[in-house]
């Protein structure tokens, strides 16, 4: 390590409307390093990234790079400068091919034309060099969330940034994924870059940093270096009190089927196959876990039942009433709750207020109108007592939730759709970029509407999380569930083998 | 009815469309380029009838009327600057500040021609050129080889329009910003100055437009475009934000005007209908609008002024 640090962060305050984001943070970082920041959701850590990164200027406080006081005011000061932040929510333009978003911004070999066979040379080539495969011609909003984010680091590691920021670049990530990109991120350090990694999953923190700095409410409350950290104490350090890491599950007596799927098929974005043949019952009171690697038809099942995408054939049903093909209304009539995977484009709408979202599948019930115009007094009493009993964090009812932390939107939008009392919940990805904090919360409350007799499917990546939660695991594999297994038997590897194709009755052998 | 299929007037019917049709593609394809980097200027229609006035007087002057056209030009570069300021840098409601330019064109270029015209007097119009060779076909010479040099740098302008928004990084810009702005300002595109870039193309095309307008007509008179420039932004969605679509539209619309000209003049629509006549065109662009728009998606930007956090 170099004498001076690459970069040091020195008093950074930020204040948004009735938030102090960042109080006074001391920050610093050596090349080839990964130093870790960590904390829970709102704790301040993009805010302060993104002061680095020139899409906020601080308050107060000052950078230094190389030990020079620099001011970052843009983006493009920060590229300049060989930073590159991978962002905690895509940025990237969904109309537009993998090799044109990898392009933008940067200067073309062919002048004012574009060079697009160039740079997907390039990207393939990176592609081979650090496991990140895609098709450069693809167009974005076409890919499954995994592999937008191979394209987010394609995008940093081609403009070649020596101080990289990842805000929680794993959260949609599968395991080997995770392994494939930590590979590449220590060559990265070890070709002198340095690199600040946020993430909530403990163990990958525990697996990367070389330091951790714990942020609290926007202030620094604990520095460690990895060597003799473990999770439960950067839990605690993070939360401030003991954290259980796995949830405690009652024995529930599971009822009746309230959500049947027979020989469902479906056609994806591209006009394939996407789910194949698939038949599927969750009971009343039964958490129905489902395993798999992202993209294998995960995304496009709960969208079909949600109705929000066209079954083939097949038929779905709720509690005995046929849903297939109904629009996305009725199908909530019929007792679906739905908790959708990507939760920025779809669970919520994000220039509307916390008070507004919480609204948004209610807004015609009775309870909240009065002679057909909305009455805000019930709705604010309503929003108050979901954002209480939630613990959703946030300034005011009026805050737009574009601007909540990642975590508090998930909880937010737990507390919309389990507001009712569902027959049916859908939950893809529920803990997915949330603190251990709000997971352990989350969990509870899945483990909660379980007591309360509601049919859970959970989508998740997360083994941890399937295998804490599920009575029932359920392997999926390009579209087809590959075998059903019970999570107090079957191992991880074997389900792990069964979510690269492998048959059951061979995993289990 | 059967007057109207002799040569001659097939001729004229569809010669006239393509006529027509010049002044909204031109217009349509300015805003398009506008609108893919999500910027909606509603204002179109008072720059062409600026720029339409400045060609006319122009030429009224000068009695050239490549000086009118340049005029036209130097007016839309204005005020699409001015709209630039206006939308992209004070981020005003794009709904609203496009009419206070229209408004202001409409009431500034009669003002101005009451001031410095006061009777109509007709100016010198574009000069035809026969394409040599192709002129002379039956039938299609008449049609498509016998017109001004306008008609075919604006059609010529389509194929420009769509390799500069596919093919160049300005281009791609342009889409992304339109889509995505904080991504694209993520990667250090300068999402206003691509959009001054297009808001300025958008009005410099529109000043074109009402140049070509007013010098293919020989003459000015109050609100002469007759709201042509809301049209062509209606195109631009009919287009589906292409400049073919635009274009396809820019020919349906001068074509269903054509047809109610020659139908007026041969006595087939009767006088006491022509005004009903004339709203056929802005119904069936409605309409064809309706089925299009189920179709294709704006660009998700559209509208939205941008601002990076603070
Ligand atoms: N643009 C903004 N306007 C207003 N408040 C904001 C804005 N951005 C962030 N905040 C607030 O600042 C605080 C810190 O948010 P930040 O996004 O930095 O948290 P975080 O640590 O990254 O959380 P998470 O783990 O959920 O991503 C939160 O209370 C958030 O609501
Ligand atoms: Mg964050």
């Amino acid at each position: 390590m170099a004498d001076v640090p690459m970069l040091e962060m020195k008093g950074i305050t930020k204040r948004f409307p009735g938030v102090l984001a960042n109080d006074k943070v001391d920050f610093d970082l050596f090349a080839g390093e990964v130093h870790t920041l960590l904390g829970e959701n709102g704790a301040g850590k993009s805010t302060l990234m993104k002061i680095l990164y020139g899409l906020y200027q601080a308050d107060e406080g000052e950078i230094l790079l190389n030990g020079t006081p620099t001011l970052i005011t843009s983006p493009t000061a920060a590229i300049e400068h060989n930073i590159g932040m991978i962002h905690q929510h895509f940025m990237l333009v969904e109309t537009l091919t993998v090799a044109e978003n990898v392009a933008l911004g940067l200067p073309s070999s062919r002048g004012a034309l574009t060079d697009l066979d160039a740079v997907s040379e390039k990207i393939v080539q990176l592609g081979s060099q650090y496991g990140l495969e895609i098709d450069p011609e693809a167009t974005v909003w076409q890919l499954a969330v995994g592999q937008k984010q191979r394209v987010e680091i394609i995008k940093a590691l081609y403009r070649e940034a020596q101080l990289l920021i990842l805000d929680e670049p794993t959260a949609v990530l599968t395991p080997q994924e995770v392994d494939q990109l930590f590979d590449t991120l220590h060559q990265m350090t070890a070709d002198g870059r340095g690199l600040i990694f946020i993430s909530h999953k403990l163990h990958e923190v525990l697996a990367l940093s070389d330091r951790i700095t714990v942020l609290r409410q926007g202030r620094v409350t604990g520095y460690t270096t990895t060597e003799g950290a473990t999770r439960s104490s950067l839990a605690s350090m993070m939360v401030g009190r003991e954290v259980k890491l796995a949830p405690d599950k009652p024995d529930v007596e599971t009822g009746s089927a309230a959500l049947e799927i027979s020989g469902l098929s479906v056609i994806g974005d591209r006009g394939n196959v996407v789910i194949d043949g698939i038949d599927l019952t969750v009971n009343e009171g039964e958490i129905l876990g489902i395993a798999g690697v992202s993209g294998n038809g995960q995304r496009e099942l709960a969208e079909t039942i949600a109705g929000l995408r066209q079954a083939e054939s097949g038929s779905i049903t709720i509690a005995g009433t046929d849903v297939t093909n109904q629009r996305p209304v009725d199908v909530r009539a019929a007792g679906l709750a739905y908790v959708p995977e990507g939760r920025m484009k779809d669970g919520i709408i994000g220039l509307f207020t916390v008070a507004e979202n919480l609204l948004l599948i209610d807004h015609n019930s009775k309870e909240f109108l009065d002679a057909g115009l909305l009455n805000f007094e019930a709705i604010r009493t309503h929003s108050q007592d979901l954002v209480d009993e939630f613990a959703v964090k946030t300034p005011s009812l009026d805050t737009p939730v574009r601007s909540l932390s990642g975590g508090n939107i998930q909880k937010l939008i737990l507390a919309r759709e389990l507001s009712g009392t569902p027959t049916v919940l859908v939950a893809s990805q529920p803990t997915r970029g949330v603190d251990i904090g709000a997971a352990e919360y989350i969990h509870k409350r899945l483990v909660q509407q379980r007591s309360e007799d509601t049919a859970i499917l959970m989508i998740s990546e997360d083994l941890d999380e399937v295998f804490g939660l599920s009575d029932r695991v359920a392997v999926m594999y390009e579209g087809e569930i590959m075998g059903i297994v019970d999570p107090k038997k079957a191992t991880r590897e074997q389900v792990g083998l069964m979510m690269a194709g492998v048959s059951q009755e061979q995993a289990l052998a | 009815m059967s007057d109207f299929f002799t040569e001659a007037v097939l001729i004229a019917t569809v010669a006239g469309a393509i006529r027509l049709a010049v002044p909204l593609l031109l217009a349509a394809l300015g805003e398009t380029f506008g609108q893919r980097s999500g910027v909606l200027n509603l204002g179109v229609d008072g720059i062409m009838l600026l720029g339409a006035f400045s060609g006319y007087y122009t030429v009224l002057k000068t009695g050239n009327v490549w000086y009118g056209l340049l005029a036209g030009i130097g007016i839309g570069v204005i005020l699409g600057l001015a709209s630039s300021l206006i939308s992209v840098t004070l981020l005003a409601e794009q709904g609203i500040s496009g009419i206070g330019v229209y408004l202001f064109g409409l009431g500034m270029s009669d003002l101005l021609f009451q001031r410095l015209v006061g009777t109509p007097v007709p100016i010198s119009k574009f000069p035809k050129i026969d394409i040599p060779g192709l002129s002379d076909i039956p039938w299609l010479g008449g049609m498509f080889f016998s017109h001004s040099v306008v008609v075919y740098l604006a059609f010529l302008a389509v194929p420009a329009a769509m390799f500069v928004i596919n093919r160049t990084t300005f281009g791609m810009n342009i889409r992304a910003v339109g889509e995505n702005p904080e991504a694209a300002d993520s990667l250090g595109v300068s999402v206003s100055r691509v959009r001054w870039a297009t808001v300025t193309i958008g009005g410099t095309f529109a000043g074109a437009a009402g140049a070509a307008l007013a010098i293919d007509l020989g003459i000015f008179q109050q609100n002469l475009t007759n709201a042509q420039g809301f049209i062509a932004i209606a195109l631009v969605y009919f287009g589906a934000w292409r400049p073919l679509g635009v274009m396809a539209g820019a020919l349906l619309y001068g074509f269903v005007n054509s047809l109610v000209l020659q139908f007026k003049t041969l006595g087939i629509i009767p006088q006491s209908w022509s005004d009903i006549a004339a709203m056929a065109p802005a119904i069936i662009t409605i309409l064809a609008l309706v089925i299009v728009a189920r179709r294709f998606r704006a660009p998700s930007a559209l509208t939205k002024p941008f601002t990076r956090g603070t």
